[in-house]
């Protein structure tokens, strides 16, 4: 622990950051991280629970002497994967979304993994010693239970409706809470939507594999012609499970690539929206003092003041990190949604051709089963 | 088969033997069968024949005709006693008296006998004819014609035997003047009644037999069916008055006295003629398609077919026929598009109804024309269901169901304006229909019904009646209904066909899968309907946050993929309708079909059953001799052994029916079952174009979208 220091911060690869493995036991989901610090090429390997991904959270939020922290867009962690209950499967669906689909969790370990890339990538966040505490150090950190975060989702909700509204005194703040409140619920819906795509095709999946599988029923070998028409049910059950395995690969590539992408960009969008929200909760702060100033007391006045000139300068500083942030969430959003974007037409062009040649196959021997 | 150029004399002999069992034939029976007075312009062709020998006989034989026909007075036998299947049953069980034994056990051998060549080998003879001209006027005659015309001459006239020949040429001339009268192409068939070798005229030109057939069967199936057939022949039949037919079309039209003469005709002896006369009717039209194709090579094996039923009683023949009927099947090279477009709303209100049109295409010479297309609503295709299955359902034929009534959907297309899912519905039931009409067309025999073919050509078609009862939902209960009766039936009746006995197991399995199935693709077609909706709104909410987007190139993309995502859209909707009509639509109609095809078998109960019961009866009857004899009673004795004879006989016929029924059904499933697989196959590939197409759409989508999202800066 002592080895990571504050310059070490930087030692880490940001891309060499993996979720290799994940166990599940009862309720609780063990993840495999391994990660490469920058001057060795010896990887580390280290086991973590949700609960130490969620103190590492903490710990950025609480980070002390960073002046401007509140102005971060926080990476945003998945909320708790609740596996093992019978009944979580449409729980899990609303709560998760896209990060409850796939193998083993391999969404969701995909999307914690891109959590832990966001962090060290970084440049302010990746300076905080938890991150390298919990990358590297093999004993669980979670147990050290951090301090509770500053920014509690519940009273931030309480307050939301009242202060969201606040006019703002700076132009481009308000251009960008606008458009962001935009943004996050069209995100939003784009991919609740696409969800609802995915989990059709799966859907459908299924139902071809029940088709495809009562084919097998008819085949009957009594006579000629009863073995003519079983050859046909056969051919065809074979292309109704090409049709079914067809419509998984797609599904598995939506998820994979622009589900996944559009489940971050929604993320990312609400935490950009509770960094505005901080920074709209300081300016509030900042209004109040000034008014309170104004109708304090002479005596008073001096210490109020000062104590002002103090939030107005932290108010600040917390915009000019808000607008740096907001500048590189801006170019970063935009590019990880290209990466998505190519990535998934690439996997559907591929299995389009891929299955576009299986049922090419498939036609050719059809044609040919009555031609003999 | 060379035993045929002397089958005059065989005729007669065959003939005679028919006599020597009809001896009491009532006269009056037969001349209720015989012709009306000939026309003068026919009677110039009868002589011109030549057979010289029929010639002699013509005079008298058309006195003989020109008798009233007292039929329709004639009061109903002991076939109306019973239900309608007895109708059927009771020629037949005549036909296994005695001289129908006999060509019964020397078919195997035919060179010994040559009359059971005529009757169990009618095409085998066709061929001949063709190989030997002057043999021909007679035996294509009976060929071509119902083989009960000849009959009927033979037993009102039972001492000029040679008649017989002569006969049927006066029966044989009456379709093709009517038909010539019918249409100028047939004109030209006309023609042939001047020649003296017009049979070969006739095989030369397939066309003619081709559309001469389905008027001969029109009135044969008249005997057996009802009125309403009879009213269907007579358009047709009607111009030429001096015709045979149109005589009997004429009289047909009542409906009771109808139903009187195919009763009397029926009765007694007489209904043996007409069980061959059926038999030979029902041949004919299996025959004809491929006659049609092949009358170059006349000398068919499928021609044996005719005979399987009559000559069950060897067990391999019937199998024999139908491995060639298959082989026959297979090279089937059917050229009839039919297409089925532009529903159209017509009327107001709840009076309104749907039209479609009708469009046919074909190069098969038993239609007028190459194309044509009528309008027809949708009870018409029920209508036309329900003459098909009173004429053909008790001989065992699968008559493809049509779709069900839909009083919900049709109610939505009355009252509703433009609503997507009454255009839905329409089309659904438009393409339903479009099936079912193919279906009955590719069926060989369907095809050669008259009904079928005025259906498809004929402008304006009498109003479909009472077709309320027996569609949609009513008439699928009342198929179940039937079906639950027999399969009561079915545990008292102990299988011995182990084929039949599999299939019928097969059927009930494979019905059940395909319900199953039907599930599964009705969920499938949902679960893609709503794949289709989430992409809409993921389309838009994507569009809605490309426009919300500062980055211009973000934007940009993300706009795109809001095309992108719409285009997908598109195709899920594509995919799912391509869902729906390749499988869900089948799976649908098989289930219908195997409900008809239970309904064969059904058919086939029956017949068994009647069997049995005749069996029961006749052991009764012995049972009674007995005691007479045990009681000596000799003037009862002999009544009790007349009853044992008649019941006999029945049983005979009854088992004969039964065998043949039995044959039918199985010729007809094994067609079913190669349709069948024949059918899914195509939908499977249909299906899978239809994948393709969709992958290959997606690829030029993605395709086009990859540079959009590099372009992103």
């Amino acid at each position: 622990m002592e080895v990571s220091s504050a310059e070490a911060a930087l030692s880490v690869s940001a891309s060499s950051i993996r979720i290799t493995d994940v166990t599940q036991d009862g309720d609780v989901l063990t993840f495999a991280l391994t990660s490469q610090k920058l001057d060795s090429s010896a990887g580390v390997c280290v086991f973590r629970i949700y609960e130490d991904f969620d103190w590492l959270q903490q710990s950025l939020f609480s980070q002390e002497n960073l002046p401007g922290l509140q102005g971060i867009i926080f990476p945003p962690l998945p909320s708790k994967a609740l596996p093992s209950q019978s009944n979580t499967q449409t729980k899990a669906l609303k709560q998760l979304g896209f990060l409850a689909l796939g193998q083993d969790w391999q969404s969701y370990c995909k999307a914690l993994e891109f959590y832990l890339q966001q962090v060290a990538a970084h440049p302010t966040l990746c300076k905080c010693k938890a991150l390298d505490s919990f990358l590297f150090n093999s004993e669980s950190p979670g147990k050290q239970r951090g301090r509770k975060g500053i920014f509690n989702r519940l009273s931030q909700a309480v307050e939301e409706m009242r202060k969201e509204s606040h006019k703002d005194v700076d132009n481009f703040f308000q251009n960008e809470r606008n458009k962001n409140t935009n943004l996050a619920a069209l995100s939003k819906v784009a991919t609740e939507k696409l969800l609802d795509v995915v989990m059709t095709e799966q859907k459908l999946a299924l139902a071809c594999g029940h088709f495809s599988t009562s084919l097998h029923l008819c085949v009957n070998q009594d006579d000629a012609s009863a073995v003519a028409f079983s050859k046909v049910c056969l051919k065809l059950s074979d292309v109704i499970e090409a049709v079914k395995r067809n419509l998984e690969k797609v599904a598995s590539n939506n998820l994979s690539t622009l589900g996944l992408g559009l489940d971050l960009e929604s993320r990312y969008q609400e935490a950009e929206k509770e960094m505005l929200f901080r920074r709209t909760c300081k300016l509030i702060e900042l209004e109040t003092v000034k008014k309170g100033t104004e109708k304090a007391k002479a005596n008073k006045r001096e210490v109020l003041e000062a104590f002002q000139k103090a939030v107005e300068k932290e108010f600040n500083l917390i915009s000019s990190v808000a607008k740096q942030e907001i500048e590189r969430f801006h170019s970063s959003h935009v590019n990880v949604l290209k990466n998505f974007l190519i990535g998934w037409c690439e996997v559907q062009l591929n299995t389009a051709k891929e299955f576009a040649e299986l049922y090419s196959q498939h036609l050719e021997a059809c044609r040919n089963m009555y031609s003999e | 088969m060379s035993l045929c150029h002397f089958y005059p004399s065989l005729v007669i002999k065959f003939f005679r033997v028919c006599v020597c069992v009809c001896v009491e034939l009532k006269m009056a029976a037969s001349s209720e069968r015989s012709p009306p007075p000939f026309p003068d312009s026919e009677e110039p062709e009868l002589l011109e024949d030549s057979d010289e020998g029929a010639d002699a006989f013509t005079g008298t034989s058309i006195s003989e005709m020109d008798s009233p026909s007292p039929d329709s007075t004639r009061p109903p036998k002991d076939i109306f006693n019973e239900p309608p299947e007895d109708i059927f049953s009771d020629p037949l069980s005549n036909i296994n008296s005695e001289p129908q034994k006999k060509v019964d056990a020397k078919i195997p051998s035919p060179s010994s006998d040559e009359a059971v060549d005529l009757f169990s080998d009618p095409l085998d003879d066709d061929s001949e004819v063709m190989s030997s001209p002057e043999v021909q006027n007679p035996m294509p005659d009976l060929l071509n014609e119902p083989v009960e015309a000849p009959k009927s001459d033979v037993l009102g006239e039972p001492p000029v035997h040679r008649d017989a020949a002569r006969q049927q040429d006066v029966f044989e001339d009456p379709p093709k003047s009517s038909s010539k009268s019918s249409s100028v192409k047939k004109a030209a068939s006309s023609e042939m009644f001047g020649d003296d070798d017009d049979d070969e005229d006739l095989f030369k030109e397939p066309p003619k037999v081709v559309t001469k057939k389905p008027q001969p069967s029109g009135p044969p199936v008249d005997v057996f069916t009802e009125v309403k057939s009879d009213v269907k022949v007579k358009p047709q039949v009607k111009d030429d008055p001096t015709d045979l037919f149109a005589e009997e079309a004429l009289t047909a039209p009542a409906p009771k006295p109808s139903a009187g003469s195919s009763s009397s005709r029926t009765n007694g002896v007489h209904s043996e003629e007409q069980d061959l006369f059926s038999e030979a009717t029902v041949e004919l039209s299996l025959d004809s398609p491929r006659n049609d194709r092949k009358n170059k090579d006349a000398v068919k094996p499928s021609v044996s077919a005719p005979a399987a039923p009559v000559a069950s009683s060897s067990s391999k023949a019937p199998s024999k026929t139908l491995k060639e009927l298959e082989e026959e099947e297979s090279e089937d090279k059917f050229d009839l598009n039919i297409s089925i477009t532009n529903p159209e709303k017509v009327g107001d209100g709840m009076n309104a109804y749907m039209a479609y049109k009708v469009s046919t295409q074909t190069s098969l010479t038993m239609f007028r024309s190459k194309t044509f297309t009528v309008r027809r609503r949708f009870s018409d295709f029920l209508g036309l269901f329900e003459k098909l299955s009173e004429k053909h359902s008790q001989n065992g034929y699968l008559i493809p169901p049509p779709p069900e009534k839909s009083i919900l959907g049709m109610t939505k297309v009355k009252v509703g304006k433009e609503d997507p899912s009454s255009a839905e519905f329409v089309e659904r039931r438009r393409a339903a229909l479009e099936r079912y009409l193919q279906r009955v067309v590719s069926h060989p025999s369907l095809l050669q019904d008259p009904d079928v073919r005025e259906f498809l050509e004929k402008e304006e078609l009498p109003r479909a009646v009472s077709t309320q009862a027996l569609s949609g939902a009513g008439f699928l209960k009342m198929l179940n209904k039937a079906t639950d009766a027999v399969s009561k039936m079915t545990i008292k009746m102990n299988e011995q066909d182990v084929w039949f006995d599999e299939k019928i197991q097969d059927v009930e399995n494979e019905e059940q899968h395909l319900r199953k199935l039907h599930v599964m693709v009705e969920s499938l077609v949902n679960h893609r309907k709503e794949l289709s909706g989430n992409t809409a709104v993921f389309a838009k909410s994507v569009a809605m946050l490309g426009s919300s987007e500062d980055n211009t190139a973000l934007s940009r993309a993300l706009s795109q993929l809001a095309e992108v995502e719409d285009r997908i859209e598109q195709l899920h909707q594509e995919q799912a309708s391509n869902d729906f009509f390749t499988f869900s639509e089948l799976l649908a109609d098989y289930i219908r079909l195997l409900g008809a095809v239970r309904g064969c078998f059904d058919q086939r109960m029956k017949a068994w059953q009647r069997w049995q019961d005749a069996e029961n009866m006749l052991q009764k009857k012995r049972e009674a001799e007995a005691k007479l004899l045990w009681a000596n009673k000799p003037d009862k004795l002999q009544q009790a052994k007349d009853e044992i004879t008649e019941w006999e006989a029945k049983v005979t016929q009854y088992e004969r029916e039964f065998e043949r029924i039995s044959a039918t059904v199985r010729k007809e499933v094994i067609r079913f079952d190669k349709e069948k697989a024949r059918d899914f196959n195509r939908q499977v590939i249909k299906y899978l174009e239809s994948l393709l197409h969709s992958q290959q759409q997606l690829i030029k989508y993605w395709d086009a979208f990859l540079p959009e999202a590099k372009a992103i800066v």
